[in-house]
């Protein structure tokens, strides 16, 4: 058997700095080189925003987790199992449970019926600009609540892997990490940040996987001696039932409810996990996709189950809760445990990309929305050419990137699991019902959208603002004001409702009929794939 | 719209009102949303019974079965199985009673047979191959 240390010293990390830095180096060395390679044949539109619909379901399907396994999930997950037990792993289930939705309902026939963005499938048999305009919008607030999210867990993990405690070290990290995020996407567009996605991808799951496989062999490949140790550890039997976390009152009940719906429904509603279904060439490869994603996830969330009860067990919570990083901090802690500071080193550095790498896909999915839906099709009226959009579309990086600095060094040291909870139940109000209604329900209308659109992504945020994780309690942002008149910290279970509702009433009070040929015509697109079947020709 | 490369001229030409009353559409219809609708009813119950019991039925979800695993671990993990049996589930279906039924009509509207009348465009059908 292996020796175990018999606690991890905390204070050994910084020692490890160097080493992290260089494997980090190492990546980005690797990925830059690549990411040169295939921006070579970007020339259209679609190559900068699509990858020109070059890449097959499985590779697809892989990035579409790279994309998807945020720093979030990896590292909060597991601290989350790690500190609450059960209810961690809940968080789990919602994330892939969720994509469910988008196989079922919306990968394939969005796939068949738009070109780059969501607002493309949205607006395509309503009124152009009020509809595009709203889902832009939308797609950029959900993108930049997502941004904030991992620029702000940017900030936790560096003050754990790098051992730079001061805010001014942090920040520096953080100029860091966006510059080379502009870099990624300015040179590589679609195409170089789906391989970042890519290789980011396999690193998680074969160090997951490795550590996952480590941790059951110290228990014997015994799953129930591995909850036993974790019990045991925490002294607290509580810690293998729900309840931990939101079982405490009714109304953390209802919030957890609350968290439930938003995760389940707005997994299909992202703007960057729907651009994704762009990249390859058809409906089919886009269900491929899917499918390789859902297997993908589904064992990385196998896995967190391990690697939280493991870090329970193996680390201890006291130990998690008081290092630098806090909760996050539960996998590398881990990872030092089993495999000293190479594995820690390896996993940090994976952290690392992860942040870099969805942090490039969202910049990605954000410009192209403003420069497609905001700049092309209603700022220039559908006379812009492709040059010129894919210019503009550039140009946002850049600024994106900045405002994602900027937001992250101020948000550094916010609740990240809030802002992520945030972006998905925005996603979820403003988004889903509006994809579903286009896709399934003839009469819809572009009042509808407006209503649903808006009414769902304003309800969304205003609930949040008047909730307590705003303000009036102990972790809330703005500490020392009271104004949460809502009490749960998520609208989702308010919010989505209200959406769906809005856009059927938005209808029903319409005069104004759509056009009967366009709702053929994207019906027909959209189960059979016609005119959207082949990889554009150059 | 200057940008738009994937339609081609077949699919400009199209009647899709036609093709939408055909009767071999129509089943395609009622193929695919006679399927995705149940399912997706049927694993959103699933989820929040799931999601209900952990949170109001606490002992339930806590009952040791095996050792130190209890129901609630048992439906978790179950939560992923049934996530990936309908997925595989759905991926055959598709194959076996979508995907045909879909590129014949494909093939049919690629082929000019439902062009509106007077705007056929001789020479330009494209077969179906990638790239």
């Amino acid at each position: 058997m292996i020796t175990i240390p018999a606690a991890v010293d905390v204070a050994a990390l910084k020692d490890t700095t160097l080493l992290n830095m260089g494997i980090f180096a190492l990546f980005v060395a690797v990925t830059m080189v690549i990411v040169l390679r295939a921006s070579r044949n970007n020339k259209t539109a679609a190559d900068y925003y699509a990858a020109g619909r070059s890449f097959t379901g499985s590779q697809n399907g892989t990035a579409i987790a790279g994309d998807y396994l945020s720093a979030a999930s990896f590292l909060g997950i597991t601290g989350a199992i790690a500190i609450n037990g059960y209810d961690g792993f809940m968080y789990s289930i919602g994330f892939l449970v969720a994509w469910l939705v988008a196989l079922l309902l919306v990968a394939e026939l969005l796939r068949n019926t738009g070109k780059y963005t969501m607002a493309d499938v949205l607006s395509f048999r309503l009124r152009q600009r009020p509809v595009r305009i709203a889902a832009a919008i939308s797609t950029l607030a959900v993108c930049f609540f997502y941004l904030l999210a991992q620029m702000a867990g940017a900030g936790s993990l560096i003050s754990l892997l790098l051992g730079i405690s001061d805010w001014g070290g942090q920040a520096l990290v953080i100029i860091v990490v966006g510059a080379l995020m502009i870099m990624y996407v300015l040179i590589g567009g679609m195409k170089g940040t789906t391989w970042v996605q890519i290789i980011k991808a396999c690193l998680l799951i074969a160090g997951a996987a490795v550590m996952t496989l480590w941790v059951l062999a110290i228990y014997g490949f015994n799953l129930s001696s591995l909850l036993g140790g974790a019990a045991e550890a925490a002294n607290n039997p509580a810690l293998l039932n729900p309840g931990l976390q939101y079982g405490k009152t009714e109304t953390s009940k209802l919030d957890f409810m609350s968290l439930a719906l938003a995760l389940v429904l707005g997994t299909a509603a992202l703007p960057h996990v729907l651009m994704r279904f762009y990249t390859v060439p058809t409906a089919k490869e886009a269900r491929k996709s899917v499918v390789w994603s859902i297997w993908l996830i589904g064992l990385f969330y196998i896995f967190t189950l391990v690697l939280g009860y493991g870090a329970a067990a193996l680390v201890g919570a006291d130990t998690i809760k008081g290092a630098p990083g806090g909760v996050n901090s539960a996998a590398p802690l881990l990872a030092f445990h089993l495999g000293g500071p190479l594995l820690l080193g390896f996993i940090s550095a994976v952290a690392f990309a992860t942040i870099l790498a969805v942090v490039a896909g969202l910049t990605i999915t954000a410009a192209a929305s403003f420069a497609h839906d905001i700049y092309a099709n209603v700022i220039a009226k559908g006379k812009a050419d492709a040059d010129t959009e894919v210019k503009v579309a550039r140009r946002t990086v850049i600024v994106i990137g900045i405002l994602a600095i900027l937001g992250g060094i101020f948000a550094n040291g916010q609740n990240v699991a809030f802002l992520v909870a945030l972006a998905f139940a925005v996603a979820a109000s403003a988004n889903l019902p509006t994809i579903i209604y286009s896709l399934f329900w003839r009469r819809f209308t572009t009042q509808g959208a407006v209503w649903s659109m808006y009414g769902g992504l304003a309800s969304a945020i205003i609930l949040i603002a008047l909730s307590p994780v705003v303000s009036g309690g102990a972790t809330s942002m703005i500490k020392g004001a009271n104004f949460a008149v809502f009490p749960l910290s998520n609208p989702g279970i308010v919010s989505i409702p209200l959406a769906f509702m809005l856009g059927w009433l938005g209808t029903v009070l319409d005069k104004r009929q759509e056009d009967r040929s366009k709702q053929a015509e994207m019906e027909v697109r959209s189960l059979t794939g016609v005119g959207a079947e082949r990889a554009v020709e150059h | 719209m200057g940008n738009d490369a994937r339609t081609p001229a077949a699919a400009a030409s199209a009647d899709f009102e036609e093709v939408q009353a055909t009767q071999q559409f129509q089943e395609l219809r009622k193929r695919h949303r006679s399927f995705v609708f149940p399912m997706a009813i049927a694993f959103l119950l699933w989820y929040f019974a799931y999601v209900i019991l952990a949170a109001y039925a606490v002992d339930f979800m806590s009952t040791k079965v095996w050792g130190n695993i209890n129901v609630g671990i048992i439906m978790g993990l179950l939560q992923f199985v049934t996530t990936f049996a309908i997925t595989g589930w759905y991926v055959s279906y598709s194959n076996r009673r979508l995907d045909p039924i879909a590129a014949d009509i494909r093939h049919g509207i690629e082929g000019h047979e439902y062009d509106k009348s007077g705007s056929s465009a001789p020479g330009s059908s494209v077969s179906g191959g990638a790239k």
